[in-house]
């Protein structure tokens, strides 16, 4: 375990390197010079020039590349153009919004998706099923951003009970507390995503409950309730955690929109005004970061399959 | 007193909102200690028939429509679910056809043994693993400290059946259902598992019930032998009385139609056309359309069963005519 572990995280090198040139690629393909931006209307062209020389945007790309590259690999992605302080400070100070509402989200996910898709599929056929899949299908289509603004139009301007936008820090006055003001964002994201494992969970477990080995375990005398949950739902878990990663990356494509709507000071909306902005350095450490991240979770679900399925031998 | 007796039992299939008869009333006995064998071909309701006397068809699509299954004097149809779950696995317990697939893949077999013991018996888990242990011996599993701790995949099928036969025999059951036990194995396979089920009943005095396809199977373990055809029983005797007079021509066909490796024969016999669709409505024996003897009373008549000899039964209007 621990041999494949290393294994697998040296297999991330090149994937990180192959990331890195499309990043770094990407950003440049974005029309707009950051220098006149940054400089305003007023700007003379000697000026524009004067910053880009100072940026190092008059290099060649490919030297600019493995400059920025050499940074990175020590943690400095550079130096943000609109904030003017190193990009990592810039992402570190939206890291607890997205951190807090990440966590949130997966919980809402997991407390609400598997006791669900558990209680859709052992009362498969009745109006509890019927009620869970309808739903289900209906969060799962309906878009985040159109689920947000409605969720703060009853919830926060209706009705008054949590806040409509932003995030104070739990750091600041009112601790904990102030999660309340994740509440709403991390509902909207976890819909879609409970959603699709309400789903997952039920039609996993509705295929393993035709399998054979459930037939013996009933024949054992155990408890219908033990069957769901020690047989069924323990195989369907299999199919349910490789989901997992999906719903990682949809998570973050949706978190971008979630925290624009709630306006809160996260990663997501970083990136989006960054963008904006065409504050390059910021961009590029933000998706770096994403996909170190996001090729994390997924050796982690690989891993947790290995564990779930002994059949899967780790070699 | 029998100890499982099984009365006038049907079985039907919900199709459609409507059920389709599928099982037309079979009776049969199992007494203490002794093997009956239920052979049939595909499709005749003898699975089905096993799985209701288990309790294993609750929640399909599948009911039981009249009938009573009496077991040690109690009525496991009426019984409520959990005096119903304490008897199955523990006095009454079941193997399968497919020992491939009949096993969690995700639970050591140790545990799945022990699992049953657990359910059943006040005993602490480490007890459990150790009649696990004790029970992989019985079984005759070589280095049964060692298997405890493998996964089904890492077990060849004759192994896991014996894992199967381990884990039925978990709370010493009076009857063990055996549903086509050896079908999914090969041959050499098959003899050693047929071996292990008698050396065990001899050892436990256990009953069994042996439901096959496979007229040399029951020719070899059983006492009594019933035959089903079509969701009914039309055959039934001791073993060694049916093996020497078989008075309906569809047990007939089906000897005829087995193998002899020491015969030389160009073609084996076959039953001419097929078993009737489930749910066919029939007049009359439901073997007449494929019985070379039949006359016309069989398709406007159902038979009644028949005494051949004081043991012997057969739902045929002409029994043990033209022997051949």
């Amino acid at each position: 375990m621990l041999a494949y572990t290393f294994k697998r995280l040296l297999a991330l090198v090149p994937t990180l390197l192959a990331a890195s040139v499309l990043v770094f690629l990407f950003v440049h393909l974005i029309p707009g010079d950051p220098a006149a931006i940054l400089l305003g209307d007023s700007a003379t062209p000697e000026d524009v020039a004067r910053l880009s020389r100072e940026m190092g945007l008059d290099r060649p790309i490919y030297v600019q590349y493995f400059i920025w590259l050499g940074n990175a690999l020590q943690g400095d992605f550079g130096t943000s153009v609109f904030f003017r302080t190193p990009v990592m400070e810039v992402i570190a100070g939206g890291a607890e919004t997205s951190i807090l509402l990440a966590l949130l989200t997966m919980v809402w996910i997991i407390l609400l998706g598997i006791p669900i898709g558990v209680l859709s599929a052992t009362r498969h056929g009745t109006w509890v099923d019927q009620l869970a899949s309808g739903g289900a299908m209906l969060f799962a289509s309906v878009p985040t951003f159109w689920l947000g603004l409605y969720l703060i139009l009853i919830f926060a301007v209706w009705l008054g009970w949590f806040p409509s936008s932003g995030f104070p820090s739990i750091h600041d006055e009112g601790g904990l507390l102030n999660l309340r003001y994740l509440l709403l964002p991390s509902m909207t994201l976890a819909a879609p995503n409970a959603a699709l494992i309400i789903r997952l969970v039920r039609a996993s477990m509705l295929d393993v409950q035709r399998e054979d080995h459930v037939r013996t375990a009933r024949a054992k005398g155990l408890h219908p309730a033990r069957v769901a949950i020690k047989h069924v739902f323990r195989n369907a878990l299999i199919s349910v955690a490789a989901a997992f990663g999906f719903t990682f990356a949809a998570l973050i494509s949706e978190a971008v929109v979630t925290e624009t709507v709630f306006s809160l000071p996260g990663v997501g909306r970083l990136v989006v005004q960054s963008i904006l902005r065409r504050d390059y350095p910021v961009i590029q450490g933000v998706i770096l970061v994403i996909v170190c991240l996001y090729m994390v979770i997924n050796l982690i679900v690989d891993l947790a399959y290995a564990w779930l399925d002994p059949r899967v031998s780790l070699k | 007193m029998a100890l499982l007796e099984v009365k006038d039992l049907a079985i039907a299939v919900a199709v459609g909102g409507q059920l389709v008869p599928v099982v037309h009333g079979v009776s049969f006995t199992v007494e203490a200690g002794k093997t009956l064998g239920i052979v049939g071909e595909s499709g005749c309701g003898k699975s089905l028939t096993s799985l209701a006397i288990m309790g294993l068809l609750e929640g399909s699509q599948v009911r039981i429509t009249s009938g009573s299954i009496l077991f040690d004097g109690q009525d496991m149809l009426t019984l409520p679910a959990e005096r119903r779950r304490a008897i199955m696995g523990a006095d009454m317990a079941m193997i399968f056809q497919e020992p491939m697939t009949s096993l969690n893949p995700v639970y050591r077999v140790g545990e799945q043994i022990a699992e049953s013991i657990l359910q059943h018996r006040k005993v602490s888990k480490a007890q459990a693993r150790e009649r696990a242990i004790e029970l992989l011996r019985l079984v005759r599993i070589p280095d049964p400290e060692g298997r405890v701790d493998s996964f089904p995949h890492q077990l060849s099928g004759g192994m896991r059946q014996r894992v199967m036969i381990a884990m039925a025999l978990a709370c010493d059951p009076k009857l063990l259902i055996a549903d086509e036990p050896t079908t999914a194995l090969d041959v050499t396979v098959q003899a050693r598992i047929l071996d292990l089920l008698k050396e065990l009943q001899d050892e436990t005095g256990m009953a069994i019930m042996l439901i096959s396809h496979d007229l040399g199977v029951i020719a070899e373990t059983c006492d009594d032998v019933a035959v089903m055809y079509w969701g009914k029983i039309i055959e039934t005797a001791p073993a060694d009385e049916l093996f020497s007079t078989m008075a309906h021509p569809y047990t007939r066909g089906l000897m005829a139609s087995i193998p002899v490796s020491d015969r030389e024969v160009e073609r084996l016999e076959a039953i001419p056309s097929r078993v009737p669709m489930l749910g066919e409505k029939l007049d009359g024996c439901a073997f007449h359309p494929r019985c070379g003897r039949a006359r016309p009373i069989c398709s406007d008549i159902d038979p009644v069963a028949i005494a051949v000899s004081p043991s012997h039964f057969a739902r045929c209007h002409f029994p043990g005519e033209d022997q051949a």
